[in-house]
């Protein structure tokens, strides 16, 4: 005689990506890059429509804004790598039991590091280490700024693991490696790859600002248009910085997508 | 670790076990020393606070004792490397702590994989295993925590923990934060799955129902890291050593012992003659009439009983002839004593006729037996098996009138 009552089955269904969730992501996937070619081409047309002067096809031709274009983003790559290379790291040792006490000091000291202007602090990096050349100054001084989302988002994401999952998996003979890899890592992934994303389109905005010590980028496009009064050539040059950090946004916001661990 | 001197010594042993968290001045675990005998569930329960979780990780050693020893099937853990030793240890939790980014089989398969096996060896465990939860593996296996029920979840919970094989499981409140029907649901399977695996397994829980139900043997702690007793469930509830323990209990001890005892156990009476199908009116009327208490059994071919039959019944009457008055469920072995007389309560009679695994008469039961029991000294034989029940399908009859 059967005297166990048959468990209601109210588990949600398997299926997790409808069709139309899967219309709306890929909408969201191919409006971005549509809008950003049709600003591109609108600019290209009114660009083109214009008598340029002397002064304005200097900047204004494919050869520099390919030139600065490619400045910009290897400064924009050089440096994310960089962000990524310290605040991972240090994030993933300042929520480790034994240096997690360091935490709150060093955010704080990364916070500085955000909240003081960038300009002021290239500048000051400039005077300070004349040595070092304008590429490391540039990189070194965006670095910084840059930190703080990656760092903080990678604590965050790591501290929000459910601890429940920590202990079993502990207690189930993982190593406390084996735990950050398998199971601390990927549950954090979501979190710090919108820190990684923030810092992206951050680094892409100042990297424009490395112009003012020398050191190249779309920035340069931008200061020529306000050192000689050339309206077009401003415009220009901040349009493609916007799109570049749209596109750069595009692009990360793909990446989370397809790297969000399945599941979670 | 089989050992050649099984019965030599418990499972586990834990000698003067204390753990002193750091900047508390009373022990969360107090020198506690306690035996767990090979393939038996020992019950942890107290209130909350009095140090169950801490003895449970001191086992698998997730918390570092301050002083005293542990040892498992002979040998001294207390030094061993914490690794290696959990990997043979089954460990379950209320939260299940289910890796959400990792299918159910990746679930399950996590110790058989920090072990080396192979993949088929792995793959036939997980199917094993979610067998013997009770979920369909080709309907299961490749969900997400997230897409299952909490019940699913911590029915995979238990898999996973006993995935390597453990001689050994620690559960902690392992069917908690479920609702009861579900919760009872899981006991008994869970039960049925230990008659078949024996581990030997230490249970925590808070709920001295939960616990009498759960285990061979209760320890119960006070509020100060302390075991006050440690004894049968029968034992604990017949003789509480203390006021501590008493109240812990809680009034309706005897109700809680009607459920430790199993109709399979029991020797019905036979003072209901029987008839069978073949009989005819007649031949049922001698019977009755020959009868002291004035009913009958009517059987089928196979000896099981299909209703019954009242001396007050008048020759003539069409529910003398047939299968008889209609009976509402017979109680089986695997049924409890509080299974019957809830029976007895929900349709206002005073007698359940018993049956055996086939569903064959045995005898009957009455509500003046089951008093008797109770106040019999308890015996309890072997493993409990899954029992329970809902008065809609509870074994007893009804009376007409
Ligand atoms: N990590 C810890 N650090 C300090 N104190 C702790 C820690 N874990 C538990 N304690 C303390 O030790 C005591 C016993 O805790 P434990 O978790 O073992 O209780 P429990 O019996 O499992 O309670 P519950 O039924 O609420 O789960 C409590 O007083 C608790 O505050
Ligand atoms: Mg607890």
């Amino acid at each position: 005689m059967a005297l166990v009552a048959p468990l209601p089955e109210t588990a949600p269904s398997a299926a997790d990506t409808t069709a139309a969730s899967r219309a709306g992501r890929w909408l969201r996937y191919a409006g971005t890059p549509a809008a950003l070619l049709l600003v591109l081409g609108a600019l290209a047309l009114y660009v083109g429509g214009q008598d340029l002067d002397r002064i304005e096809e200097r900047s204004l031709n494919a050869e520099y804004l390919l030139s600065r274009f490619t400045q910009h983003l290897a400064l924009t790559a050089v440096v994310v790598v960089l962000i990524l290379a310290v605040a991972i790291p240090l994030g993933v040792l300042l929520t480790r039991p034994g240096a997690r006490r360091y935490a709150g000091g060093v955010l704080a000291v990364a916070n500085v590091g955000q909240a003081t202007p960038t300009l002021g602090l290239i500048v000051l990096f400039a005077v300070a280490f004349v040595s070092w050349g304008v590429h490391t100054i540039a990189v070194v001084a965006i670095l910084v700024y840059g930190i703080l989302p990656v760092l903080r988002n990678t604590m965050v994401g790591l501290d929000q693991v459910d601890r429940a999952v920590i202990e079993s998996a502990r207690g189930m003979g993982l190593t406390r490696r084996q735990v950050l890899w398998a199971v601390e890592l990927p549950l954090a992934v979501p979190v710090m790859l919108a820190g990684i994303r923030t810092a992206l389109v951050i680094t892409v905005g100042t990297v424009a600002l490395a112009t003012f010590i020398g050191a190249g980028g779309l920035g340069d496009v931008i200061s020529n248009g306000i050192a000689s009064y050339r309206d077009l050539v401003l415009l220009s040059g901040s349009v493609l910085v916007a799109v570049l950090a749209l596109a750069v946004d595009w692009v990360a916001g793909i990446v989370e997508d397809v790297l969000r661990p399945r599941g979670v | 670790m089989p050992s050649a001197a099984a019965a030599d010594h418990p499972m586990i042993r834990l000698e003067r076990l204390t753990k002193r968290y750091p900047g508390q001045d009373a022990a969360a675990v107090d020198e506690l020393t306690l035996d767990v005998p090979r393939g038996e569930i020992v019950c942890l329960v107290g209130p909350s606070g009095c140090g169950k979780t801490t003895t449970m990780k001191l086992i698998n050693r997730l918390i570092e004792p301050t002083s005293g020893r542990i040892y498992l099937d002979g040998e001294d853990v207390t030094e061993a490397d914490p690794d290696q030793l959990r990997r043979t240890i089954g460990y379950a939790i209320q939260q299940t702590g289910l890796f959400p980014h990792r299918t159910v089989a990746e679930n399950i398969a996590t110790v058989p994989r920090l072990l080396g096996w192979d993949k088929a060896r792995t793959t036939a465990r997980v199917e094993e295993l979610l067998d013997l939860v009770g979920l369909d593996p080709d309907t299961y296996r490749g969900r997400y925590p997230k897409q299952l029920s909490g019940g699913q979840q911590q029915r995979i919970g238990v898999a996973r923990a006993l995935a390597g094989d453990p001689a050994v499981m620690l559960m902690d409140e392992p069917f908690g934060a479920i609702d009861p029907l579900t919760r009872e649901a899981l006991q008994n399977e869970f039960l049925r799955i230990q008659s078949e695996i024996k581990k030997t397994i230490v249970f925590v829980t808070h709920d001295i129902d939960e616990a009498v139900k759960m285990g061979d043997r209760i320890a119960i702690f006070a509020g100060d890291g302390r075991v006050v007793q440690y004894d049968t469930p029968e034992k604990v509830l017949s003789e509480p050593v203390d006021d501590f323990v008493a109240d812990f209990i809680g009034s309706g001890a005897f109700v809680k012992r009607l459920t430790l005892t199993r109709i399979g156990d029991i020797d019905p009476a036979a003072d209901w003659p029987v008839v069978t199908a073949s009989d005819d009116a007649e031949a049922r009327l001698s019977v009755l009439a020959a009868a002291e208490s004035g009913f009958a059994v009517v059987l089928d071919a196979e000896r099981r009983p299909t209703g019954w039959l009242a001396a007050s019944l008048n020759r003539g009457d069409d529910r003398l002839l047939g299968t008889g008055l209609p009976l509402l469920g017979p109680a089986g072995p695997d049924h409890t004593l509080f299974d019957a007389l809830n029976g007895m309560l929900a349709n206002s009679t005073d007698v359940a006729v018993v049956v055996d695994d086939d569903g064959r008469y045995r005898g009957t039961l009455t509500l003046a037996a089951i008093q008797t029991l109770i106040h019999a000294a308890p015996a309890r034989t072997g493993a409990a098996g899954p029992g329970g029940g809902t008065a809609g399908r509870t074994p007893s009859e009804r009376e007409v009138r």
